[in-house]
């Protein structure tokens, strides 16, 4: 327990040295959130309410995504780049003989990543908009944390699906093509573009059910107060449940891909 | 040994490392094929956004679903020859940091073509593709009385408005040899630049509007153009002959951007590493 609590607090270090970078990083954060803000804002202009949202809630979400998109994950987790390159040079074999288990290795260091770029990434563009455009914001400190629970588990199952597409590396060795159908399912599916319940339909249906949603429009309906009590539990519960089907999925594949590194090692 | 001049040496450059990738990335023909597909979907379903909120509404800021394709795709292929061309240039700060850049400086051969080309990827032609895509079908939906001017106006616009953004991705560069850390800015203005675009130049703040026509002059892309050809009025206030100055404002971001790269060139120091 104590080694992973030490990975994670590696993982915050060691993306809070790059300070510039953060910076830019808010830098562009804000300007996206500015130009999608000016959409959303002719979009509900023509259709005020469209999705359930007034004016005010569809700005908030604007700034939620952009303050989430590093957090969960949405455009890439951060961290797959690293290991699909580990997988194919062969440096994960070192890996595989520590005395530490691979995803739990993995995890506990994007969860250090994912709480630097939350405090790095997310508080300043969030501020600087709220500044702006005056969105809806929490009902008390008890709206918040029930927020940052949802964060979290948004971005536990980021890291579930980004460390799947990584697992891939070891029969595909070359990650990029599974990468990029993953980066389109995540900017699409998790309502970065456009809400998923502003989405017509079937399509609306089913991307509100995919894992994706999990990373931003759950949390972004608990922030604006659209769950109560129970509904709440059932909102933290889906994505425990996506977050529980795509670890066993991760285990499994690495589970085979390691019986495999073993045949050929020997 | 035949003398080139600079820029036959820096296109010379540029066309051998770029062929030297683009055979390497043929050697799996299958996997070229899907990244080159999947690159198309994903700036596909950038554009599905914008259909999305045409199924919900009418008119946008005052412009029908063509005239915003019009703007879309203009904006797009513009930005996907880009970023085909120089989107490698983002890359340079990971080179400047760990002084791989070295290798480049002593090759004798333009700087600017080597690190342009440095892994050139051909699948980002499914942006341009895609671009070009939307921009057909906005031209065939698009209600205008065609005119020789607006006509020749349209390639004009793409031709420029690659070259501005090509200019801005340099210029963001050159600020790598500085602030190697920073290349997230460079993204606000071309990916940034190329959403912002996408859209009526109605829907945001006019001072917004103002600092895209005359500090990053990015309007000059197909905003200013696209509105003559839409008949429509300049934003702003700024005078109608604005649509016509495309060229010029291409030259002068490319001079900048010349200007920018020797200077960051003369102030690198080797990491040493």
């Amino acid at each position: 327990m104590r080694l992973y609590a030490t990975v994670a607090a590696g993982g915050f270090r060691r993306y809070a040295t790059y300070r510039v970078a953060t910076a830019a990083g808010v830098f562009t954060n804000t300007v996206f959130g500015f130009i999608l803000s000016y959409t959303y804002i002719a979009l509900w202009d023509e259709r005020p309410r469209l999705g359930g949202y007034s004016m005010d809630d569809a700005l908030a979400y604007v700034w939620i995504g952009q303050a989430l998109i590093t957090v969960c994950g949405m455009m890439g987790g951060g961290f797959e780049d690293e290991l699909i390159e580990r997988i194919r040079t062969g440096d994960i074999a070192v890996d595989l003989y520590r005395p530490a288990d691979l995803q739990t290795w993995w995890f506990s260091a994007n969860a250090g990543r994912s709480a630097y770029q939350l405090l790095g990434r997310g508080v300043a563009p969030m501020a600087l908009g709220w500044l702006a455009f005056r969105f809806t914001l929490p009902s008390g400190p008890g709206g918040w944390l029930a927020f940052l629970v949802a964060v979290a588990l948004g971005s536990t199952v980021s890291f579930a699906i980004w460390y799947l597409v990584a697992m891939s590396a070891f029969w595909l060795l070359d990650g990029q093509g599974v990468v990029q159908v993953a980066w389109l399912g995540g900017l699409f599916f998790s309502g970065m573009l456009l809400p998923l319940n502003v989405f017509p339909g079937a399509l609306g249906e089913v991307a509100r059910v995919l894992p994706w949603a999990s990373l931003l429009q759950v949390p972004a309906d608990v922030y604006l107060g659209k769950y109560e009590g129970w509904e709440l539990a059932g909102a933290y519960a889906f994505q425990g449940a996506w977050a529980v089907v795509l670890f066993g999925a991760g285990r499994a594949a690495q589970a085979a891909a390691t019986r495999k590194v073993v045949v050929q090692g020997g | 040994m035949r003398a080139y001049g600079p820029v036959g040496d820096s296109l010379r450059t540029y066309r051998l490392v770029a062929g030297m990738w683009i055979r390497s990335t043929m050697t799996y023909r299958a996997s070229f094929a899907l990244t080159l597909f999947t690159s198309f979907c994903v700036t596909f379903f950038d554009f599905v956004v914008i259909l999305l909120m045409f199924g919900q509404v009418r008119s946008l800021g005052g412009f029908t679903f063509a005239e915003v394709a019009l703007l879309y795709g203009t904006a797009g292929t513009a930005f996907g020859i880009a970023d085909l061309t120089m989107g490698s240039l983002q890359r340079m700060g990971k080179r400047v940091r760990d002084g791989s850049l070295d290798t480049f400086l002593m090759r004798p051969a333009p700087l600017l073509a080597q690190v342009a080309a440095d892994k050139f990827a051909l699948r980002r032609f499914g942006r341009v593709a895609q671009g070009l895509f939307v921009l057909v079908w906005g031209l065939l939906l698009l209600d205008v009385a065609w005119t020789p001017v607006k006509v020749l106006l349209l390639p004009v616009t793409v031709v420029c408005g690659a070259v501005i953004f090509a200019a801005v991705m340099v210029l963001g560069a050159s600020a790598l040899f500085w602030t190697q850390d920073a290349a997230e800015v460079t993204n606000s203005f071309t990916y940034g630049g190329n959403t912002l675009l996408g859209y009526p130049p109605t829907i945001f703040a006019q001072d917004l509007v103002r600092g895209v026509v005359y500090v990053v002059p990015l309007a000059f892309v197909n905003w200013l153009p696209a509105l003559y050809v839409l008949d429509r009025p300049a934003p702003a206030g700024v005078p109608d002959w604005a649509a016509f100055a495309s060229p010029l404002v291409a030259a002068v971001c490319c001079g900048v951007a010349g200007l920018a790269w020797r200077a960051g060139i003369r102030s690198y120091r080797s990491t040493g590493s």
